[in-house]
């Protein structure tokens, strides 16, 4: 149900590019103005929920220990999973980031009769989120070739490295079945386990249909639909200089593609998606385990708040005290201290 | 013990429809209710105790103090109840970074859905911590994002309501912020943040519970969650003394109290001197500094390790906690050792020098025996007790007879707060395979960082909820039962003081016959003490091998 409201959305998005380049004004609004809106909205969305986040302060210092902690000197330390310096931070970010380390450990717990609980390793959204994340950044380096003239020799080599099994005519690039393959798997993951389905938003479908959707109309500008390549590039590094022109022989699907494209910058900012910012700022991943090792202040911290006193302590049970030979501080005054808190009495405990 | 009989509990947890059955709700989670009967929600705070802890911190942290029941539809709220929950979250959004950045990065991955023991065994999706973060984060969206608000249910929001607010009654308290599933999230967003926010946010409205308020407030007022003042707290420690007397033939006289000029200021949890099997890591301990001769004095002031303030708000956190260090300065002690505790070594290790440091008065904790200087303790001057005996034995300075443990098939199960709070997973392994021969692991997607909880951290260990508490504890007994039958594991160590107590109900309930223990209980029993006579039992006066009957 709420998949299809998400590629009902997408539809209308689509169907929405479609009719309003053929009213008068349309494609300058689709080819140019919102494509700069959806840009500028991405970039300043973005700063702004950074900045968002960076001012909240991090009053304590509470990574996640994975792993060994640095402690005696013989004892060994797991240094990536529980880094105590910031290099040891930098190796354990990067690992994350990169190559998404955390999912690589990923398990599957079952249940059996018995009972009996079974653990077993879970590999597959680490190898599909992985293989996403990478064609996605591999199609978005290779469209560079239509913001840059000349084209940067790093793009001549991707696409020839992506289309290195020379298939077809023009060559197949793996990133774009690798792409599609993996957001079908990502979306059908999100259909198909139950507690997936009752997990998952209406928000988290949306954005796998719109890249499914900006994929499908990518692939099909490249491989079936014959479309103008020369007055596309003439209109992406048109936006790219400030002098975009739009060149008649542009056809509706390079405007749906391109508008399900704004649609997810403007959408960005707002989303989940910007998981790509969040994961950098993550407390518990990016601070060293060195706590007790090095003093970390908190800017709020309350001085006000004091421990209940020794003196005040002392007054409700010096007699008590100097009965049992405790020393104490002040020695008791003739008459017995009184009691008024009410915490008294035994605290009712289990065994 | 649990209402539910063994037999029935082990068929329903496999059996019984529920997401870890494969059962599919038929209503989507936001339409679900929670229900609360007996047996599933904890006894709400008094009302006395709730005044005296308004009383003593500033603000209104704990709400209005009255008499409520969970059960009832009328929870005699405050007017503006809602106000103030929205107000409590925005201000709690900009003191934590964490909290914000958790609340808008979760994708919905479904990693972490498995991992949580409370999941595991209800398999209530709710315990699913992606759920349980939604609870809050669905409100979070209303109020602070604007485009949620406006798209509501389609982009996860919804109004703070009375059901809400039950829901997180519900289960920001069947998590004990175990920070399991903060291990598998590829975020690294720890469901322990968002539970203290919410538990911080109920508190606000004077939504909270007995057993975590009255032993917080006993920790305030008699420096220990038991109650216990302080000639009775000294005297129990001392009735230890004779016990040990009794199993080693060794009569110690290193035990004193509130002591100034001692070099060590040592803090346990009070369960240690309270209850079985605490009182056995105890006597382990006092064997140990007599053993070396350390210069060490216990204080009845700061006689509480465990911090249920940890489990309310950051603001009784850091008072409860404020006192160690107070202690040490008045009693001038170089610097403090701390016993076998998990919440305590949470706050010690991550929190307490920030909170109540600089530690300045004190000097950078050096080991009298071997000279070995914890530079890992250079700042906040506190020093864990596997990592003082773990130097010990590596430097020979203990007599250890191993053969004295034979009777004992030992694991080892992590505590969550050393662990993944921490990353004390060598040193107790070190000393267990240095004072017993016999020592299996328990699978490894349970131990280590991956460990499961016990099942009743944070102050869930109360008696109402038996139920809940041995379904949650399921996973790490599951575990156990599988070295208890291969190995035939009969002792379960550990080096918390929740764990003591409510591991002991959960092997009684799952796996009848593994007792469980401390580790320094361990180190106790095979330390070979000058003057001792022949030993033929235990700490406990159990037979030790080869003299039974």
């Amino acid at each position: 149900m709420k998949v299809l409201q998400a590629l009902g959305i997408v539809l209308a998005l689509m169907l929405l590019a479609y009719v309003g380049v053929k009213v008068p004004g349309g494609r300058t609004l689709f080819g140019v103005v919102l494509p700069y809106l959806g840009f500028a909205v991405f970039i300043i969305f973005f700063i702004v929920k950074v900045m968002d986040w960076a001012k909240s302060p991090v009053p304590f210092r509470i990574p996640t220990t994975s792993g060994q902690a640095n402690s005696l000197p013989w004892i060994k330390q797991n240094k990536l999973d529980c880094p105590s310096t910031t290099s040891g931070v930098i190796g354990r970010m990067l690992l994350e980031v990169l190559l998404f380390r955390t999912l690589f450990k990923n398990t599957r717990a079952e249940i059996h009769e018995g009972p009996k609980l079974a653990y077993g390793t879970s590999k597959f959204l680490w190898l599909f989120g992985l293989l996403f994340h990478y064609s996605f950044l591999t199609i978005l380096l290779r469209h560079m070739r239509l913001f840059t003239d000349p084209v940067p020799g790093f793009v001549h080599a991707l696409e020839f490295a992506d289309g290195f099994m020379q298939v077809g005519v023009p060559t197949l690039y793996q990133t774009d079945i690798v792409f599609l393959g993996a957001l079908t798997f990502l979306l059908l993951r999100r259909m198909i386990l139950p507690y997936m389905r009752y997990i998952t938003l209406q928000s988290d479908y949306f954005p796998l249909v719109l890249l499914l959707g900006i994929g499908i109309t990518g692939v099909l500008m490249r491989y079936v639909v014959r479309v103008d390549v020369i007055g596309i590039k003439m209109l992406s590094h048109g936006l790219v200089t400030g002098k975009p022109l739009i060149a008649d022989s542009i056809t509706g699907i390079f405007f749906i593609h391109l508008f399900l494209i704004t649609v997810l910058l403007a959408y960005f900012p707002f989303s989940k998606l910007m998981h790509m910012g969040g994961v950098f700022l993550s407390p518990t991943r990016n601070l060293a385990n060195n706590s007790r090792m090095k003093r970390h202040v908190n800017p709020w911290n309350d001085p006000s708040i004091k421990p209940h006193s020794y003196a005040g302590y002392e007054d409700d049970f010096r007699d008590f005290m100097v009965e049992a030979g405790l020393p104490v501080e002040k020695e008791p005054e003739p008459k017995p201290a009184e009691e008024d808190a009410p915490a008294e009495g035994e605290t009712k405990s289990e065994s | 013990m649990a209402d539910t009989k063994i037999e029935q509990m082990s068929i329903s947890v496999a059996k019984e429809p529920s997401m870890m059955t494969g059962a599919i709700p038929r209503k989507e989670w936001m339409d679900v209710p929670a229900v609360f009967k007996p047996g599933n929600y904890c006894y709400p705070g008094k009302k006395d105790i709730v005044e005296y802890l308004d009383k003593n911190l500033p603000g209104k942290l704990f709400g209005e103090p009255r008499e409520w029941k969970v059960e009832e539809d009328d929870w005699k709220l405050p007017e503006n109840w809602k106000e103030i929950i929205i107000q409590g979250m925005k201000e709690r959004l900009d003191k934590f970074r964490s909290f914000k950045v958790f609340m808008d990065c979760c994708v919905r991955c479904g990693a972490c859905a498995d991992k949580c023991h409370f999941f595991l065994g209800t398999g209530d999706p709710k315990n699913m911590p992606v759920l349980r973060a939604e609870l809050l984060r669905s409100v979070y969206r209303n109020e602070f994002s604007k485009a949620s608000k406006i798209l509501g249910r389609l982009a996860g929001a919804r109004e703070m309501t009375f059901g809400v607010l039950k829901e997180w009654f519900m289960y920001f308290y069947q998590c004990t912020e175990c920070r399991r599933c903060s291990v598998f999230c590829p975020y690294g967003i720890d469901t322990a943040e968002i539970t203290m926010m919410a538990r911080e946010l109920l508190h606000l409205v004077g939504v909270n519970t007995n057993w975590i308020l009255e032993p917080a407030s006993n920790s305030n007022r008699t420096g220990n969650h038991l109650g216990l003042q302080p000639h009775t707290f000294a005297q129990n420690a001392e009735f230890l003394l004779d016990d040990i007397e009794e199993a080693t033939g060794v009569k110690l006289n290193n035990l004193t109290f509130n002591r100034k000029g001692a070099e060590v200021l040592f803090i346990i949890p009070s369960a240690d001197v309270f209850a079985e099997p605490g009182i056995y890591t105890f006597m382990g301990y006092l064997l140990l500094f007599e053993h070396i001769g350390l210069d060490y004095t216990i204080s009845t002031y700061a006689s509480e390790g465990g911090n249920f303030g940890s489990f309310t708000n950051n603001e009784l956190m850091k008072k409860l906690n404020g006192k160690m260090y107070a202690e040490a300065k008045r009693l001038g002690v170089k610097w403090i050792l701390g016993g076998e505790c998990g919440h305590m070594w949470r706050v010690v290790h991550q929190y307490m020098d920030t909170m109540n440091g600089p530690a300045d008065f004190m000097e950078v904790p050096k080991s009298p025996i071997t000279g070995t200087v914890f530079e890992n303790a250079a700042s906040s001057k506190m020093v864990h007790i596997s990592e003082f005996t773990a130097d010990l034995i590596k430097h020979g300075k203990l007599k250890i007879d191993k053969s004295r443990n034979d009777h004992r098939i030992v694991t080892f199960h992590d505590s969550c707060n050393p662990a993944r709070g921490m990353g004390l997973l060598d040193e107790p392994r070190y000393i267990i395979e240095n004072v017993c021969n016999a020592f299996h692991e328990m699978p490894e997607n349970t131990i280590r960082e991956q460990t499961f909880c016990c099942g009743s951290g944070t102050g869930l260990n109360t008696g109402e909820i038996m139920d809940l508490r041995m379904r949650a504890g399921l996973p790490r007994a599951n575990a156990v039962k599988h070295v208890h039958d291969k190995h035939g594991v009969n002792m379960l160590s550990c080096v918390c003081a929740i764990d003591r107590a409510t591991l002991t109900s959960l092997m009684e309930y799952w796996n009848p016959g593994v007792e469980v223990c401390g580790i320094s209980e361990l180190v106790g029993n095979a330390l070979i003490m000058e003057g001792e006579k022949e030993r033929d039992s235990g700490l406990r006066f159990e037979p030790l091998a080869g003299m039974e009957g």
